[in-house]
């Protein structure tokens, strides 16, 4: 009797917040946040490069980079090197991380780096970089492109509006979203 | 039972018989029955075994303080134990060779008193030894009963009332009385007595119970945390590519398991309850039970007759009130002239005051010139006719009730004042009783006999107020009398023109409410409220029914005792809660002194100390000298505790919230940090004497 | 230390507070309220969910062995349910990644853990669970075992406040008032809310762009703004994507992540709110609620503490390895901290690469039972063990036998709420000990050292108390993690269960006494304090080894250079 009524109970439930809660979301969220429930996508002439959301690598010298990712930006699924304070094997990326950066940087062995550029993220995903990482990487990406000088003023004054404040001016901490700072670099 | 010493550690026989009942208790069939001190007994048996391979100094001193900790905790429950055991045998002496005169018809036969069966009916003539517990049918004897009670002074007992049970083991001084047997051989009072003192029986109480049951489930988890531990240094060494850094011999294993386990509390915890049990003798209190004295420290409501507890037994004479024109002594001489005759207390309590207050002496009044009349339940009067040489009354003194004196002096034509109404109605009103006394038909006064509260008890009371306890006073009184003596002796409630089965509804009402109730009483009336009561306290002077029925026996027939039971009720169970506190408050320093031991080598670098060797906070000497003095620590714990545990940690009525913090912060923070001090003075002292 | 970050801790706990209290008197309408026998009158919706269930009219009070029995019948069916829905994900709808069908082992795990409100993951949803599987399997989950825990509260909350009574209430009801009345409408407007800051929620296939440098990426996408609400709300923790809240798509923005975090402890602490009304002293709710508050902040001020610390391997105080930007290292650890707390367990960094010290705060919180607020009605009941520990002992210190709110506390209870204590640190103990000896077990781990040890500890410790978070660094997708860390989830979610009731049992037949001055109060500052203390010793003297052979040493270790 119990597990009869158990079952039923358990079919009306099964219904109730398996199916009808999440479709009901569903709809309420394509109505008011089409966008956001689609995973924000951002387009360039019409086509979608990427989520906002979402880090994708950049190699060249040209666009700015996000931060280390684990999982080498893939996405299904991502991940996290998940090593720990002594681990010889992320000590050792760390190392290479930082001399391959000063290398493309062309800055003395003294020469200080965000540390968020030497530590991958967690999502292996970040689509942030800190705005002192972008200002480390502005002069790489301006010699990349040859900018003139009047261009890199307006490069910096870009990177400037980029910034993102902590929200409602509490939350969180400044960052930069990299997609967004390399599109717009696209189109200085 | 009331002995001159409070102190046993005065007494070197008995620590000489608890070190060897000590050694007895080693055996593992009496080991088994304390689950803590067992598994270091099987602890301890098994590092004697790896004896056989490595007989190093350090391991044979680990396995001796083993069995030392082993040792002591059976040498506390022995010493415990030691002093109920000499008590009982003086007690059984007294028991061995009486012979019983048992009533056959008319004739008298002459029996072993332990043929003798409830029912069977004796007879015990000055000088004998009563031979079983009864009841007294016939006849009145001093008896000396120093043997149960250690008062040496002979209490009477007698036939009918609240004064009629006798102790089987108590002896007759004068007079003789016939009693009839209550009690089955074996099922004495002296026997049950024997048998508590010896805790032969002694059962563990509930709260007992739900200790061990933390302490062993948490012994349990602590093998675990010990079973589990080399398997993690295991991993640690396989990490660090350093086999055998860590030092996880059996000795090693076995040693932090002991420090670890609640040993302190574990090998203290029956000689807490004999202990307790010890203090309730002491007080001259026998607790039939272990549970009742448990339940004692629960009480939060206490009943107890008015009559004989709260005052002293009967109303006395505190003051003559003269109507006007009358002088006081005139009054005094006329009151103690009717009182002659009055045998009650009330009336020799008017005859003192009026001796006490104007040097009335007692005269000679006797017949034919004076005729005595007796107090009848008809008349409520008394007094004396005095008579010529004709048989003629030529005048009568009266005194008794207000309302039959009133018609009385009417009847003979006289005025009863209304200045006398008055006052009559006044001291009733405060809850004495007036008697109004007049010489021939004409009214002189008022003698005010008032029950007289027994000095200190409204301390007594306040004190009990203070632990949380409720007292109602029980009395017949009508509600205007009991509420004064209520506000005199200042007890909560009252409980005013009570049956005697008035007495059981209340406490059944009380109980319903959840509480606690403990009763005093001594009568046979009182016998299903002591039975129905948690904890009923019986008279030992009271009648055999209410001792059958109470769980505890005064033997002081003090009625205010219920305090000092209350009070050691609280601290057996104080004295548990205090050193389980301090027992696992002391793993945190043990921790820190064997671990670090343990692991001292441990993911080290060329040769150095490992990282955990810093956590050695207490710089022991060396890993061994470590892992030694938290043994030694704690096996010496135990010794020192053993005052501790007997004795009682104090009650104090400051509130619950007040003594608990007391109580956390001398045994929880004490505790703490107590054992960082000791182990560092052991070890300091292993290395001075060389040992490590 | 930063101003904002001091802004932001205080707003969190602020709202928290303010949450609790107008949440608090909503729930104990809803769910609290003691209808002993008239169970019908509260409102048409459960009534007609229930009638339809048990026929007739309305439902039956039942004992604590009913209870418990049709709570095991309940979660049984949710087990086999979701074991089967993975087992032949392949050939059902939605679908659209076309998913293979999950092993079984894998499937069995991920079954148990979701019924036991765990949500240990040994899987990355978005490579292995198809949507349907998702929504229908464990979402619903979410939903039932978060209700179950509830319910269990609600029955030990009777056993306390009902007197010379048998039943403990209606585990059915329960479960379908706590769904209905307090997770769904939560969990709607947190979703919906969570939709507006970037979560998606969506049923079309993945998508794949071609990346801004040329080269192809998918963007992955799911119903997964209707699961994280209640997998926050109900304490589950178990993320729609692999590296859960720290997933762009589980968590976009600070905002999300406040957000979140205060569904994390916000049902726990409002339960706390309603079981002072159910019991008729507030006060002592607010006692419960204080000591919780006290370890959950004593423990964040040491994480925070560490992970401020040098760093060594970049040489500046800067721990961002496995953190996101957008949150910073403060709400890294703050959420480190509450999931922990809370038995969530979804993270939005990973506590692998945390300091050793931080890292071993969230090991610690979970220890101690998951009582820190803990999880939806788990929380509370494990603390109400210790609180009945607590209060036998500091009942015998004042010389009374001990009571709880009146109740008596003898052997029997005792028995019971020492297993519910201890059983599950036996089971952490037990189970990562034989994970150190087998080498199979051991060539999970990620980490050299004694980090190593950590990760099996965490995963072990994760299990058994219902976590659910992880040193994702351990590789757990093997037969024999899968499998001893299905037994370790099970004895830790019923292990517990079942003494709880039978608590409720034992002392919804008894009757309370009224408190005298002899009675020691469980209202006060001492007893917010003694409590902590019995939560300390106890939940700690028990993991002092392998945390001094684990996260201990490993600091140690660290500040000397040493690496594995």
């Amino acid at each position: 009797m119990i597990i009869l009524k158990s079952f039923r109970l358990f079919l009306i439930l099964m219904l109730l917040t398996g199916i009808i809660y999440p479709l009901g979301i569903m709809t309420a969220a394509k109505m008011l946040f089409h966008d956001h429930s689609c995973g924000s996508m951002v387009t360039r002439n019409g086509m979608p490069v990427g989520s906002a959301l979402l880090a994708q690598k950049f190699e060249t010298e040209r666009y700015f980079h996000p931060r280390p990712s684990a999982c080498d930006f893939a996405t299904i699924p991502s991940g996290a090197g998940n090593q720990g304070a002594t681990s010889k094997a992320l000590t050792q990326s760390v190392r290479e991380r930082a001399s391959k950066l000063l290398a493309s940087h062309a800055l003395p062995l003294t020469a200080s780096i965000p540390a968020d550029l030497l530590l991958a993220s967690g999502s292996g995903l970040d689509p942030h970089i800190s705005p002192e990482a972008m200002d480390f990487q502005l002069e790489m990406v301006a010699r990349a492109r040859n900018l003139n000088p009047e261009k890199r003023a307006r490069l910096r004054k870009l990177a400037r509006e980029l910034i993102e404040s902590p929200q409602f001016g509490i939350f969180g901490e400044p960052r930069v979203n990299v997609l967004l700072l390399n599109l717009a670099l696209d189109d200085l | 039972m009331k002995t001159k010493s409070n102190n046993i550690f005065q007494d070197m026989a008995l620590w000489r018989r608890a070190l060897r009942d000590a050694l007895y208790k080693m055996d593992p069939r009496e080991q088994r029955r304390n689950v803590v001190m067992f598994i270091v007994w099987i602890g301890a048996a098994l590092v004697t075994c790896t004896l056989l391979r490595h007989a190093t100094a350090f391991n044979i001193q680990i396995t001796l303080w083993l069995w030392f900790t082993v040792l002591f905790a059976n040498w506390a429950e022995a010493l415990a134990e030691g002093r109920g055991k000499a008590q009982a045998d003086a007690l059984r002496k007294t028991r061995s060779k009486t012979v019983a005169h048992r009533m056959n018809g008319d004739k008298i036969e002459t029996v072993p008193a332990a043929d003798l069966r409830a029912g069977d009916m004796v007879v015990c003539e000055a000088g004998d030894v009563i031979p079983a517990d009864g009841e007294v049918v016939e006849g009145i004897a001093t008896v000396d009963e120093s043997a149960i009670t250690g008062e040496s002074a002979p209490v009477i007992r007698e036939s009918g009332g609240d004064r009629s049970a006798v102790t089987g083991g108590t002896r007759v001084i004068s007079d003789r009385i016939e009693v009839r047997v209550t009690s089955q051989p074996g099922h004495s009072f002296l026997d049950r007595m024997i048998a508590l003192i010896e805790s032969a029986k002694r059962q563990k109480t509930p709260n007992e119970i739900a200790l061990s049951v933390v302490l062993i489930s948490l012994t349990v988890l602590f093998i675990l945390v010990v079973a589990t531990l080399p398997a993690f240094a295991r991993y640690s060494e396989l990490a660090a590519n350093q086999p055998g850094a860590s030092v996880t011999s059996i000795a090693v294993l076995v040693s932090l398991l002991v420090c670890l386990m609640p040993t302190t509390i574990g090998g203290l915890l029956s000689a807490i309850g004999i202990g307790g049990m010890d203090q309730m003798m002491r007080n001259n209190v026998l607790a039939m039970s272990g549970r009742a004295v448990e339940a004692a420290g629960d009480v939060d409501v206490m009943l107890l007759d008015k009559t004989g507890t709260i005052t002293l037994g009967n109303r006395m004479a505190t003051a003559f009130i003269p109507v006007s024109g009358i002088e006081e002594s005139a009054l005094a001489d006329v009151a103690q002239l009717a009182s002659l005759a009055d045998e009650t207390p009330e009336g020799r309590s008017i005859a003192i005051l009026a001796k006490e207050r104007y040097g009335l002496r007692g005269r000679e009044v006797a017949a034919p010139h004076a005729r005595f009349v007796q107090f009848s339940a008809r008349t409520r009067m008394s007094g004396v006719d005095f008579v010529d040489s004709e048989g003629k009354v030529t005048c009568s003194i009266r005194k008794g009730a207000a309302e039959a004196m009133r018609q009385y002096v009417e009847k003979m034509g006289g005025l009863y004042p209304t200045t006398v109404a008055a006052a009559v109605e006044q001291i009733s009103r405060s809850g004495g009783t007036p008697i109004v006394v007049a010489d021939c038909g004409r009214i002189l006064g008022i003698v005010h006999l008032k029950d007289v509260v027994k000095g200190g008890i409204r301390e007594r009371f306040a004190k009990l107020r203070k632990m949380g306890i409720r007292t109602i006073m029980i009395t017949g009184d009508n509600p205007l009398t009991a509420a004064a003596i209520a506000a005199e002796a200042g007890v909560d409630d009252f409980m005013a023109e009570a049956k005697p089965e008035d007495k059981l509804d209340l406490i059944r009402k009380e109980q319903a409410k959840g509480h606690l109730v403990a009763m005093i009483g001594d009568g046979t009336n009182d016998s299903p409220a002591l039975a129905q009561s948690d904890v009923g306290v019986a008279m030992h002077s009271g009648t055999q029914a209410a001792r059958e029925a109470g769980n505890m026996v005064d033997l002081d027939s003090n009625p205010t005792k219920l305090l000092e039971i209350v009070e050691i009720g609280k601290q057996i169970l104080m004295t548990r809660g205090a050193l389980t506190t301090f027992s696992f408050a002391n793993d945190v320093a043990k921790y820190f002194a064997i671990l670090p031991a343990m692991f001292s080598t441990l993911y080290a670098v060329r040769g150095g100390p490992g990282p955990l060797s810093k956590l050695n906070v207490m710089h022991l000497h060396s890993p061994e000298s470590a892992i030694l003095s938290a043994v030694v620590f704690n096996a010496l714990i135990i010794v020192s505790l053993i005052p501790l545990a007997l004795k009682g940690v104090k009650y104090r009525p400051i509130g619950a919230s007040a003594l608990l913090i007391r109580n956390m912060v001398i045994y929880g923070l004490g505790g703490l940090i107590a054992p960082f001090i000791g182990i560092k003075l052991v070890d300091m002292l292993l290395v001075a004497l060389g040992l490590v | 230390m930063k101003i904002m970050d001091i802004v932001q801790i205080s707003l969190y706990f602020g709202i928290l507070g303010i949450l609790t209290l107008l949440l608090g008197s909503y729930i104990f309408r809803v769910l609290g309220k003691d209808r002993q026998g008239a169970l019908d009158s509260f409102s048409r919706m459960d009534n007609a969910i229930l009638r339809l269930v048990v026929g007739g009219r309305g439902t039956y009070e039942m004992t604590w062995k009913e209870y418990a029995f049709s709570l095991l019948v309940f979660n049984g069916i949710g087990f086999f349910a979701l074991v089967l829905l993975q087992l032949f994900q392949a050939g059902l709808p939605l679908n659209p990644q076309k998913l293979p069908d999950v092993p079984f082992w894998l499937a069995f795990n991920t079954a148990v853990s979701f019924m036991t409100n765990t949500n240990w993951q040994a899987y990355s949803g978005e490579a292995v669970m198809s949507y349907l599987t998702q929504m229908l399997g464990l979402c619903v989950q979410n939903f039932l075992s978060a209700a179950t825990g509830m319910g269990v509260l609600l029955a030990l909350a009777r056993g306390l406040k009902r007197q010379s009574a048998k039943t403990v209430g209606n585990f059915w009801v329960d479960v379908t008032r706590t769904t209905l009345y307090v997770l769904l409408p939560l969990s709607i407007i947190l979703a919906v809310l969570l939709v507006s800051q970037g979560v998606v929620q969506s049923l079309a296939p993945y998508a794949t762009v071609k990346t801004v440098e040329g080269g192809s990426q998918v963007i992955p996408l799911g119903p997964a703004a209707s699961q994280i609400a209640i997998k926050q709300l109900g304490t589950n923790g178990g993320g729609f994507f692999g590296v859960n809240s720290a997933h762009p798509f589980e968590n976009p923005t600070p905002f999300s992540n406040f957000l979140e975090m205060l569904a994390i402890l916000l049902i726990p602490a409002v339960s706390v709110y309603m079981f002072g009304l159910m019991v008729g002293s507030r006060r002592h709710g607010a006692c419960l609620f204080a000591a919780m508050l006290a370890i959950l902040l004593a423990g964040f001020i040491v994480a925070w503490w560490s992970e401020t610390r040098v760093n060594p391997m970049i040489g500046s105080p800067c721990w961002m390895e496995g953190k996101e930007i957008r949150f910073g290292v403060m709400n890294s650890v703050l959420w480190g901290c509450v999931t922990t707390g809370a038995s969530n367990g979804s993270v939005n960094a990973m506590h692998d690469s945390m300091s050793p010290l931080t890292g071993m705060i969230p090991m610690c919180n979970m220890m101690m039972g998951e009582i820190i607020f803990g999880g939806v009605g788990t929380g509370l009941y494990t603390m109400i063990l210790y609180v009945i520990l607590t209060v036998f002992l500091t009942g015998i210190m004042v010389g009374r036998t001990p009571e709880y709110l009146g109740k008596k506390i003898e052997a029997r209870e005792m028995i019971w709420a020492i297993i519910g204590i201890l059983l599950p640190s036996a089971v952490i103990l037990v189970g990562s000990a034989m994970a150190c000896l087998l080498p199979a077990a051991r060539s999970s781990v990620a980490n050299g050292g004694p980090h190593g040890l950590s990760e099996i500890l965490y995963a072990f410790t994760s299990a058994t108390e219902n976590n659910g978070s992880a040193f994702t660094g351990l590789n757990a997708n093997t037969v024999f993690y899968n499998l001893a860390l299905s037994v370790a989830m099970l004895i830790g979610r019923f292990g517990v269960i079942i003494p709880v009731l039978a608590i409720a049992g034992l002392l919804v037949s008894k009757k309370a006494a009224p408190p005298s001055s002899g009675t020691f109060p469980t209202t006060g500052v001492a007893f917010v304090f003694v409590l902590i203390g019995v939560i300390l010793i106890v939940g700690a003297l028990t993991f002092v080894p392998p945390l001094f052979l684990g996260p201990v040493v490993e600091h140690g270790l660290m500040l000397r250079g040493i690496t594995f």
